[in-house]
């Protein structure tokens, strides 16, 4: 009669038993805190500051060879906006030099009949840009563009038609109206951060028993292989959420990042993510049994498809389709799409649902994989 | 015997286990293995390295199953139910399973808790533990801060938190100083004789099976016997005797040609004799070497000749252990070969080696012995350029160390302690590559490589990759690269360990021929009867010398034990025990 509750408290007591064992190891190994905290501090820092595809302060050398109230009104935008730097050069011969050698990136130069040109209705403004950095050159090119049409707005407005037909440019973004791309690269952090806790760190720690030959000694115990696996995902499982509360608070503090939807959303389709990364991590390690082999098929397999094939830095619909069709087996994709959705749109159930449901699945299949694969045997 | 045997423990009939390796080949571990183990006794499995003993453990913790055959362990077939036999047995690996990172105490309690033992009851257990294995002190020290000994004793403790019905040690003394290995065998022996524990330890030390009430001897997979330690001792009754050198002959010179004999089944040097197993009991005809005959005095037997008849029978003789050098090295016996002179090494605030000083004369075997951490393989480096002295002087080959690296390490031959060639390439690769990067080219080369490849016997393997070579053939391949430059000196790094009786027979046969034709050896090993091989030996302990001469000198130390003449073993654990008395060391030792 005593039996069943005792035996049930023996595994309870056996799995607190390993949670702790594991929980003293991540405190003494440098390399579990360095992947668990230091990791996502040093992403968020470097996604944040370093990493952009915003172009700001871009230096352009200003060359107004024409000094009218058109030419300066022309210009204006240059100077005062955010996205350029104005650099007032006298001579076109000495803005070239500074081209070439990178101390500006455009020229934006006012020929001498600027005004006289504009009565005429055939005004130019030159625009040169640096274009060894495509990307930069072509955004460059079309926020000049844009500073100069919101000065032909302007005077439109005001009722002066230039250049013939108005022209309007409407270039609002959704869900990111000032083009932050912090706005959309934060979030996709947490992805990393979960990756790198979830997968590769539980990896590691289970290949690491193999290797020393600690489960050797740990099987012929009471021990069930359940108990070992559970002793395996609950600190890391903790440490993965650790993870996910630096990274939210750390985005919403240090680069204001909107969270519009609800934060319960946010932890349960981040934990069912988490799931879905231990249990790749089990079931790797346990395949491999060595750190090496395990690490190097955890970047391919999970981190380095978390960074490039769920939509987090790359627009999947720019893909090819034969891409776009693989980037459906990566777990990391659909968490992309939920924390897209849940950090710059809000709780719009027609992207959260389905895209949970996969996750749901992918962890309940997983783990039954890992509990398959984790058996109490040598060799 | 003379009452009732006791109930089986363990009975195994006719197991079977084949691996296939990664590269393709099947490797049978277990070739028909029965064998039974009795309740309240101590069962020896014995064997060399590759002979199944870890994968014979394995079956019956339940951690693998045999391809074929019954297994019963403590009446549960283990096969089918192996959580059953986990839940009752204790089990310590070759690689003892402990949690570096984790403490003495920790490592305890987390089995405490595995094995559902109550805090009540720990105490009751902790306490005696801790006296058993005297890690009262070191409770709060990191497990991979252990020494070697300490760490055994920490694996055997964690498998102890709870009696089991059943104890299974795997290699329990491999790479243990012999003190600790003493240490863990009078632990293990009370278990069984006051608390009639059933235990069964795998060992590839021979003597360690005398002590057991029934030996198995294993090799390549199958049982060559089984019985009482006494019953194997008794296959080389009447065999056994000793054999004086000829005046100004060492005694591993006489070694080495009798252990030629056919009619010789195994020969070792022992205190300055050798002692021999003959084929036959019933043969008289007194043993002759040139014509001149060798003395012999008739001694008991003991577990290893009776070992080493029925590994003969399988194993086969014969084996060469002569080598023909084409350039001898030149200079008599008297020039200074080694020269090492308050050598000291520090890492941070740790002296591995502390103010170590010998010299080595051209043509000697040098043999430095010492437990594990006590600045053998440092000392080594040094003494091969691989690794910079912090102080003291260093002299090979005439050349100071510290000045013309390059040019001592032309004269030296290195042989590491891991096999250090590659293994995917085959045996001619590697030789290949050896004579290369020791600078050898063209004719030279080709004969120096067909030199090697003919003195060590390696022609028939050629084409396999070094990898699949068999145990001993290894070892020759190392050696036989480290030979190609016709170096002076030769180092050789715990070359035997791993190696089966035969091949350490036939290696330090080679070593003895070397060094009669002008080569100096300096060897480490942690085998004690192997220093008597050697001309000298400095015995080394937490990288201090603690003693250094002859092997007879060494004896000296030892403690007279009745009835047998004192071993290296003996000399060995008397001087490290003396020595750490006067230290007062921080190992407390009770009187207890």
């Amino acid at each position: 009669m005593t039996n069943i509750p005792t035996r049930r408290s023996g595994g309870l007591r056996r799995i607190f038993a390993l949670v702790r064992k594991e929980t003293l190891q991540v405190f003494r190994d440098p390399s579990s805190i360095a992947v668990g905290i230091v990791m996502p501090m040093l992403l968020l820092v470097l996604f944040g500051y370093g990493l952009s595809f915003d172009v700001k302060n871009v230096p352009v050398a200003l060359v107004m060879e024409d000094s009218s109230a058109d030419a300066r009104g022309a210009v204006s935008g240059f100077e005062l906006s955010d996205y350029f730097d104005a650099v007032p050069v006298k001579t076109m011969a000495e803005a070239q030099r500074l081209l070439l050698d990178k101390t500006v990136n455009a020229i934006v130069r006012i020929p001498p009949d600027f005004a006289r040109r504009i009565e005429l209705g055939n005004a130019e403004i030159q625009v040169l840009v640096h274009g060894t950095d495509a990307n930069t050159a072509r955004i460059s090119l079309g926020y000049a563009q844009g500073a100069i049409a919101t000065w032909l707005a302007r005077e439109a407005a005001r009722g002066r038609m230039l250049a013939g037909a108005p022209i309007s440019v409407d270039s609002r973004l959704w869900f990111n109206e000032a083009n932050e791309s912090t706005y959309f690269l934060v979030p996709g952090l947490i992805v990393l951060v979960m990756t790198l806790i979830g997968a590769l760190l539980t990896s590691l720690v289970m290949a690491r028993e193999w290797e020393r030959g600690t489960f050797e000694a740990l099987f012929v115990t009471p021990v069930r292989s359940s108990e070992v696996l559970l002793g395996k995902i609950v600190p890391y499982f903790v440490l993965g959420m650790i993870g996910l509360a630096l990274s939210v608070v750390g985005s919403k503090l240090l680069f204001g990042v909107p969270l519009r939807g609800s934060l319960a959303i946010l932890i349960v389709v981040s934990m069912l993510y988490l799931l879905v990364a231990l249990g790749i991590g089990l079931v790797i390690s346990s395949v491999t049994k060595s750190q090496f082999v395990a690490s190097q098929i955890t970047l391919v397999a999970t981190f380095l498809p978390a960074m490039m094939l769920s939509g987090f830095m790359f627009d999947l619909r720019s893909m090819p389709w034969a891409i776009q069709v693989i980037t459906y087996i990566f777990p990391a994709r659909y968490f992309v799409s939920l924390l897209q959705t849940l950090f710059l749109a809000g709780d719009i159930w027609a992207v959260i649902l389905p895209n949970a449901a996969v996750l749901a699945t992918m962890a309940t299949v997983l783990m039954g994989l890992s509990v398959v694969f984790t058996r109490k045997r040598i060799g | 015997m003379t009452t009732v045997e006791p109930p089986v423990a363990v009975a195994a009939a006719n197991l079977r286990k084949v691996f296939r390796r990664a590269t393709g080949e099947t490797v049978v571990a277990l070739d028909g293995i029965s064998f039974s183990a009795r309740q309240g006794t101590l069962t020896a499995i014995v064997g060399p390295d590759g002979a199944g003993k870890t994968t014979l453990m394995r079956l019956v913790c339940g951690l693998m199953t045999a391809d074929s055959g019954d297994l019963d362990v403590i009446g549960i077939n283990v096969a089918a139910n192996p959580q059953e036999v986990q839940d009752r047995i204790g089990y310590m690996p070759q690689k003892f399973g402990l949690y570096e990172d984790l403490s003495v105490q920790e490592n305890l309690d987390l089995y405490a808790e595995l094995h559902g033992v109550t805090p009540e009851q720990r105490k009751a257990i902790y306490p005696r533990l801790m006296e058993m294995t005297q890690l009262g002190s070191f409770t709060g020290r990191l497990a991979g801060k252990l020494s070697g000994g300490m760490k055994q004793k920490l694996g055997l403790a964690c498998t102890l938190v709870r009696s089991p019905q059943l104890l299974l040690l795997d290699e329990p003394t491999v790479g243990v100083d012999p003190l600790s290995r003493r240490e863990l065998w009078e632990i293990v022996l009370k278990l069984v004789r006051d608390e009639g524990l059933t235990v069964i330890v795998t060992t590839s030390y021979l003597d360690e099976a005398e002590r057991c009430d029934h030996a198995v001897v294993m090799h390549a997979g199958q049982v060559l016997a089984q019985g009482m330690p006494g019953e194997i001792t008794a296959k080389a009754e009447g065999c056994t005797f000793m054999a004086t050198p000829p005046d100004g002959m060492p005694a591993r010179s006489l070694q080495a040609r009798l252990f030629q004999l056919p009619q010789v089944i195994d020969a070792v040097p022992e205190a300055g004799k050798v002692r021999i197993v003959r084929a036959f009991a019933e043969e008289r005809n007194p043993l002759a070497l040139n014509g001149a005959p060798i003395p012999l005095e008739a001694v008991p037997a003991r577990f290893e000749d009776g070992f080493m008849m029925l590994f003969h029978a399988v194993a086969g003789g014969g084996l060469r252990n002569v080598m023909t050098l084409d350039h001898p090295p030149t200079g008599d016996g008297d020039t200074i070969a080694v020269e090492v002179h308050d050598l000291t090494r520090t890492f941070g605030d740790f002296t591995a080696v502390n103010h170590v000083s010998f010299e080595v004369r051209k043509g000697e075997i040098y043999g430095l012995l010492g437990p594990n951490g006590a600045g053998k393989s440092t000392t080594f480096r040094m003494l091969c350029g691989l690794l910079p002295a912090t102080s003291g002087t260093l002299r090979v080959a005439g050349a100071d160390l510290r000045t013309s690296r390059a040019e001592a390490r032309q004269r030296l031959g290195y042989v590491a302690q891991k096999f250090s060639l590659y293994g995917q390439l085959s045996v001619d690769e590697n030789l290949d590559f050896f004579a290369s990067a020791y600078g050898l080219r063209g004719t030279r080369k080709r004969d120096r490589i067909a030199w090697a490849k003919q003195q060590f016997e390696l022609d028939r393997f050629s084409d396999l990759p070094s990898g699949q070579l068999p145990g001993g053939f290894k070892q020759r391949l190392a050696m036989a690269a480290s030979l190609l430059h016709e170096p002076e000196i030769l180092f050789l790094d715990e070359a035997t360990s791993g190696a089966d009786p035969m091949a350490r027979r036939e290696f330090w046969g080679r070593i003895t021929s070397l060094s009669e034709q002008g080569v100096t050896v300096i060897v480490t090993t942690h085998f004690m009867d192997e220093a008597e091989y050697c001309d000298r030996v400095v015995i080394l302990d937490a990288g201090r010398t603690l003693a250094e001469g002859t092997p007879a000198e060494i004896r000296a130390h030892a403690h007279p034990t009745e009835g047998r003449e004192p071993t290296m073993e003996d000399a060995f654990i008397a001087i490290v025990e003396e020595s750490r008395r006067e230290q007062d060391s921080p190992i407390a030792r009770s009187a207890a």
